[in-house]
This record gives structure tokens, C-alpha cells and sequence, in this order.
């Protein structure tokens, strides 16, 4: 027997067909039926479950590139289950795990031990990244092409930058076989090492080591520099600095194949949240100044950064109450992830739609996959939220396992009600 | 007992001397001043912390400090108590808010602390009941110390404002330099800091400091020239070439001391490299060198932050009952 779920009385919002309309959405055994005003309590199907919105935004479910979800190895502090948990409340229907686990996401029988996991947890879609060197050593390249043919959606070393550019300038050209994308963490590892913060004067008062902004912009050149040798897929991860910027918008320009990120913490604090030694502001790459801050803000307002992910990078209580040197770098963002984003339209930086995109479409699409659409035949991955509502980051809620967030207590405006994967509602707000 | 009001300095804890008032600082150094005469007599002993007890806990190796800090503490009647790395369970793997949790049970009065990692003392001061200060800790502070400069200073020269102080060497890896330059900031000494470029954090025009690269041009005309100790791993082509290059050109000899003022003063908070960053010479010149009263003036200012901090513990007890 089909099944049936309609979403109806909502203001449908579809950033890539530039949908903002008043409407419903129908989803049959899974799959976007039916979406527009037609879509009504009245004109349903009989034995269609129904879910009055109530006037709430419906948009396709968050598409989130970048998140951490320490399993296998780092169980203590996430978990797939936990994860996905996190991932459903914070209005999240796809996320793309990084492959710092242990083991490494650098073999077949790792991408397929996830996608079971993400199988038997059956709560949102989980899908992962291929280690692009084994081991995360920076010398040996994976097996692009199997890891691909098993699910490894686009290749990178996560956290730790690829340093040799003779290893990089291979990986460009090795991956367009496969047209293979490939991430970097843009950052100059030798210039960056034990640094804590980005240089500058908070570092100089805190006696902390620093890390320069061009570190960034140093590696973001010379890789772009491969790719035009290479003429390779190269995708700019967590970019946090206008000089990194400039150079991704005039490679964009050149109409090379270039893309990037940000997370909200980029655009949402400047170097200053780490203020007393606190850890919760530690990240990788460090928060930086308000000059760079609000470059981020510029390149996602001009398109210069293509997707916004949560950077989820959960972290337990042992691993960020120690002195700031020691501490882990991290933040968990799945459950910010939309209210924060939604800041940018609020502060009247981006149309509602804009910043949408790049929460669903953009990373979907660069991705390769089908996601992020409300489009007849398309997944019935919806998030339904309240744009407008006045609301607090409330950390002791998360779902995730891991608290370390640096918003909690922040005022923001937005708000997930509800979370549909495939017409199954995974989460509903109290 | 010199006569201080208890709300003269009104914080728990002695991390930093950022953010300390001018006037705090003052308290702090009348105090010291009422200590500097005490020590001197054959009787040093006074019981104003009788019944207290205080804790070094050294996380990094110190003879100077902690000595000094001990006995402070004796000298004021208080039991003291030292814990270092070697004898902590922190090589067994103990976490610092662990080692803080366990010290804390343990009720003591004052705290001192030291640390390689900057921050680390504002953590530990978060988890215990007591006053902690900071002896120390990474890049960031040692309170102490400038402190004991600046009381050094005012006895030889009557005050601080007005004066011109150079700081010279290693100030990116210092905790002394910041300290310092934050205390002359607050009592209006001139600050200049003399430095290879490498061995300069960044944004020190942020400071309030005037940044030099050349001794002679840095020294020219200053009351106080104040020398940091440049440690071994650093001068060895990481941040400079070599020894002898970097005492060419920025360790302080007669020569380039002539470009300061003919009175000039030299201090170092020690211990010294001779030959690296100071010439023997000019550390040993008993009408120039400081170095010995330092040494003097740090027992002095540490009873005062015991007795003041110890005080307002008092008050604030006091008050919650």
C-alpha cells in the first residue's frame, strides 16, 4: 500500500527552483507526489497522514557537509545514533561524516561499516568522505575509485591540511577519473603548528601561540595553483578569512572548477568568544578577527562561498576543561546550525532564500547528490521551521552527546519544529 | 602591620596585573614596603597568617619562586606546604582540575601556582575555595614579579611615573614583560621593548609600548633598562641564529648601556645567562645592578599579597556569616 504524508498549510521554500510560496507538500512511499497551493487538507488522498504546518516555513531538509560523529572510535563523545539525533533536531536530513575516525574512513570495509550503522540507526540520511591519503599520513593516496563505487562521496584529509603539493598536484589529477571532488582544510601546516588562536592582539595579551590569517590564504593559493595545472575538482573547506576569499572569488572568475565553505561560527563570532581562556572557542581553523569575520559575511553574501555546514566537531567535558593549549579544538553545531544561518537574514545580510541554498541545495549539488529539492520525484526530506520566533541556544538540550558550544545562552530567532526524512517525521519540537 | 583597608584591593585572586587599578597596585606596594623593613630585623617572623596555610604548587620547576614564596609564607607564621611536578600525580596522567579538586579538600587558605601553560591558573582558580595566585603561568603573567620590579624601582628612584623603562630580549615567550608592561602602563612609566623581530608577539603597538629593533636606539636616554632571561632552546637558529650573534646585538654590555642615561639602572628578574643576554660586567656593578634587590624586594611584595589576599578571605567570610 503507497504511503502517504502531507505537509499542507505551510510557506513552501525551494531555493533552487526560487520557490516562496504559500502550499503543501505531498510525499508518497518517500518521495516528493505533489508540492504547491494544491496541496491542501481538503485535496489529499484518502489516508494520507496530514500535518497542518500552521502557516511555518517547509523547506527541504538541511544538507550538512561537514560533521563529526566519532564513530567508529570516538564513541565516548558521538555516536551515529547520537548523531543523527542531534542532526534531526537541529532540522538536518543529510549529513556527511569526515573521515578522522578510527579506524581512518581510508578502506571499503569502513564506508560500508557506516552506511550500515546509518541503516540500522534509520533516522537521517548519513553519508561519508574517503580519506584522501591513507592513514591521514599526507603520502599515499586511498583507493579513489573503490571508495567512491562504495559511497565515499568526495575525498579529504578532514582536519589536517594535505601538506605536500607534490601529493596534492596527484590527487587532482588522479580524482579526475572518478571526477572526484576533492576537500581540502585550507591551512600552511608548518606555519600553523601549535597554534592555538589567530595571531594578533588577543593572542599577544592571552601569551597563547598564534596562528596567522595567511597560513590560510598561503595554502588556498598554492592549491589553486594545482588546479590550474591540474584542471581538478577542489573544494575550499571552513574558509575563515577575506584574504583566503579573495583569492577563491578570482578563481571563481577564471572559471576554474573551485568551491568552499563556511561554518556559522566564522560569521558569527571574531576571536574575541575565546576571551578568558575559554575552550568552547577553540577551533580549527581558529576564530578570527572582526575584519575577517565580516569578509565571511561579504563572500556568502556574494556567492563567493557556495555551502554553509555545521563544522560539528563534538568534544567531551575531558577533552575541553583543560588549560587552552591542551584543550581540543571543536564545536558541536548540528542543533545551531539553522538558527545561527538564519542571523545572516535576519541582520539583513541575505535573502531567506539565499541562505537556504546554502544549507541544501549548494552542498547537495556539489556533493552529487540528489538532495536538497522540494521537486515531484525528488527525496521527502523536509524541515519545517519558524523563521521569525524568538529563542535561546539552550545547550543542556542538544541531542548530541558532546556540549561544546560556545552559543549557549545566545538570543537568536528560528526555530526546527519538525524534521522529515523520506515522509517519516524523525523529530518534532515539544 | 602597615594600615591597608581590607577593600584596598578587592579582588579574591592575584592572576594578572591587567586590569588592576593604579590604586590597587599602590596598596600593594605600601604593604610590601612595611615587609621590606620587617625582613630585615633578626626577628623576621610576624603571626598575621598563624593557623593559615599555604600551597606552591609548581608545575614547573622554579627554585627562586617558590623559595621566595615559602618563606614569605614562614615569615608570616602561616604553614607551608610545596608540591612539585616530580612528587604530584600529574605525570601519573591526573588531570589540573583533578590535582585542583584534591587540593582544594585539603582547605587550603592561599594557593600559589605555577604553570607552563598560559590560562592554566585561571582554570584551577574556577575550582577552589581558596585564594589563588598566579607565580607564573606559560606566556601569560607572573603578577609577582612585576611587582617586585616596580617596588624595586620606586625605593631607588622615589616613583614610577615619568620614568622611561626598556624591556629587553625575549618578550614573545615572556610573562614577566607582559606583567610589566601592564603595571608601567597603569602608573604611567614609558614603556619601550627592544627585541628581534622573531622574538616580538604580534600587534605590540596595541601595547601602549614603543618596539625597537636596535639596542642602542631602544636604550637612548631611558632610567631603567630591564633584561629577560633568553632560554637556551631558542638560541640556537630557531628564533635567533646564535649565541654570539644575538649578544652582539642585543645582549646588554658598557657599551651599549651608554646610550641610556648615565644613572641608568639594570635589571634582570633572573636566573641570568652571562654572556647571552647580559654581560657580567654590567650585572655586577653595584652602583647600576638592581638584580640583588630584586631578589630582596620579591620576599617583601610576596607577604604582602599573602597578607592582603588573606585578609579580604577574611571579609568576604565575614560577610557570608
Amino acid at each position: 500500500m503507497t504511503k502517504r504524508t502531507a505537509l499542507v498549510n505551510a510557506r513552501l521554500l525551494d531555493p533552487a527552483a526560487r520557490l516562496d510560496a504559500p502550499g503543501g507538500v505531498l510525499i508518497e512511499d518517500g518521495r516528493v507526489a505533489a508540492i504547491g497551493p494544491e496541496v491542501t487538507a481538503d485535496s489529499v488522498p484518502e489516508g494520507a497522514a496530514v500535518i497542518d504546518c500552521g502557516g511555518a516555513c517547509a523547506a527541504p531538509g538541511l544538507v550538512d557537509m561537514r560533521v563529526q560523529l566519532g564513530e567508529p572510535g570516538g564513541e565516548h563523545k558521538e555516536t551515529i545514533d547520537s548523531g543523527s539525533l542531534a542532526a534531526a533536531a537541529g532540522g538536518v536530513t543529510a549529513v556527511v561524516a569526515l573521515p578522522n575516525t578510527s579506524p581512518v574512513i581510508d578502506d571499503v570495509n569502513v564506508v560500508e561499516f557506516i552506511a550500515r550503522r546509518a541503516r540500522e540507526v534509520r533516522r537521517v540520511k548519513v553519508f561519508a568522505y574517503g580519506a584522501l591519503t591513507r592513514g591521514l599520513k599526507g603520502e599515499q593516496l586511498t583507493e579513489l575509485g573503490m571508495l567512491k563505487d562504495a559511497g565515499a562521496l568526495a575525498f579529504t584529509d578532514g582536519l589536517r591540511a594535505v601538506s605536500s603539493a607534490r601529493v596534492m598536484r596527484r590527487a587532482l589529477f588522479y580524482a579526475q577519473a572518478f571526477d572526484a571532488l576533492i576537500v581540502q582544510h585550507p591551512e600552511e601546516p608548518d606555519l600553523a603548528r601549535s597554534g592555538a588562536v589567530t595571531e594578533g592582539e588577543i593572542a599577544t595579551r592571552l601569551g597563547l601561540p598564534g596562528i596567522p590569517a595567511v597560513a590560510e590564504a598561503m595554502m588556498i593559493d598554492r592549491d589553486l595553483r594545482l588546479v590550474e595545472l591540474t584542471g581538478g575538482r577542489y573544494h575550499a573547506a571552513h574558509v575563515t578569512t577575506g584574504q583566503g576569499l579573495a583569492l577563491i572569488r578570482r578563481a571563481k572568475r577564471e572559471g576554474w572548477r573551485v568551491t568552499c565553505d563556511t561554518a556559522p561560527h566564522y560569521f558569527a563570532l571574531n576571536e574575541t568568544a575565546v576571551g578568558e581562556y575559554r575552550t568552547f572557542g577553540k577551533v580549527s581553523p581558529p576564530l578570527r578577527s572582526e575584519a575577517d569575520r565580516r569578509a565571511v559575511v561579504e563572500a556568502l553574501a556574494d556567492g563567493t562561498i557556495d555551502a554553509i555546514a555545521s563544522d560539528h566537531d563534538p568534544q567531551d567535558q575531558e577533552s575541553k576543561r583543560l588549560p587552552f593549549g591542551d584543550a581540543e579544538p571543536g564545536i558541536v553545531g548540528l542543533e545551531s546550525l539553522l538558527p545561527l544561518s538564519l542571523e545572516l537574514y535576519h541582520n539583513g545580510h541575505m535573502p531567506l532564500l539565499d541562505v537556504l541554498e546554502k544549507l541544501t541545495s549548494a552542498p547537495a549539488d556539489l556533493l552529487g547528490l540528489p538532495l536538497g529539492r522540494l521537486a515531484p520525484g525528488r527525496a521527502g526530506d523536509v524541515v519545517i521551521f519558524d523563521p521569525d520566533i524568538p529563542a535561546r541556544i539552550e545547550v543542556d538540550g542538544f541531542r548530541s552527546k558532546s556540549k561544546n558550544s560556545p552559543f549557549d545562552r545566545r538570543p537568536v530567532q528560528g526555530r526546527v519544529l519538525r524534521t522529515v526524512v523520506d515522509g517519516r517525521t524523525v523529530f518534532e519540537a515539544d | 602591620m602597615a594600615d591597608v583597608a581590607p577593600y584596598s584591593y578587592p579582588h579574591r585572586h592575584l592572576l594578572g596585573i591587567e586590569g588592576l587599578a593604579p590604586g590597587e597596585i599602590s596598596a600593594l606596594l605600601d604593604l610590601s614596603e612595611s615587609y621590606v623593613e620587617q625582613s630585615r630585623r633578626d626577628d623576621k617572623k610576624v603571626a598575621v597568617l598563624k593557623g593559615r596555610t599555604v600551597i606552591n604548587v609548581f608545575f614547573e620547576t622554579s627554585t627562586r619562586t617558590r623559595t621566595s614564596f615559602e618563606l614569605a609564607g614562614k615569615r608570616l607564621g602561616a604553614d607551608v606546604i610545596n608540591i612539585s611536578p616530580d612528587i604530584s600525580a600529574i605525570k601519573k596522567g591526573e588531570t589540573l582540575l583533578d590535582t585542583a579538586l584534591t587540593l582544594n579538600a585539603m582547605h587550603p587558605d592561599l594557593l600559589v601556582v605555577r604553570h607552563p601553560q598560559s590560562g592554566a591558573v585561571h582554570l584551577l582558580a574556577e575550582k577552589v575555595d581558596g585564594a589563588v595566585i598566579n607565580a607564573g603561568d606559560g606566556w601569560h603573567e607572573h603578577p609577582t614579579q612585576a611587582l617586585l620590579d616596580a617596588l624595586t624601582i620606586r625605593r631607588r628612584l622615589g616613583g614610577l611615573s615619568g620614568l622611561t623603562v626598556a624591556i629587553c630580549g625575549d618578550i614573545m615567550h615572556s610573562r614577566v614583560a607582559r606583567s610589566n608592561i601592564h603595571l608601567f602602563n597603569a602608573m604611567g612609566t614609558r614603556v619601550r621593548v627592544v627585541a628581534p623581530p622573531t622574538l616580538l608577539p604580534a600587534e605590540m603597538d596595541r601595547f601602549g609600548v614603543e618596539v625597537f629593533h636596535d639596542m642602542r636606539a631602544g636604550l637612548d636616554g631611558v632610567d631603567i633598562v630591564m633584561m629577560l632571561r633568553l632560554q637556551t632552546e631558542r638560541m640556537q637558529g630557531s628564533f635567533v641564529p646564535s649565541v654570539r650573534e644575538y649578544f652582539r646585538f642585543f645582549g646588554l654590555d658598557a657599551r651599549k648601556l651608554a646610550a641610556a642615561r648615565p644613572d641608568a639602572l639594570v635589571m634582570h628578574p633572573g636566573p641570568m645567562n652571562r654572556g647571552v643576554e647580559i654581560d657580567s660586567d654590567v650585572a655586577d656593578d653595584i652602583h647600576r645592578s638592581l638584580i640583588q634587590a630584586q631578589v630582596e624586594m620579591g620576599v617583601a611584595v610576596r607577604m604582602a599579597c599573602l597578607d592582603l589576599l588573606t585578609r579580604k578571605l577574611q571579609s568576604n567570610r565575614a560577610e557570608a556569616a
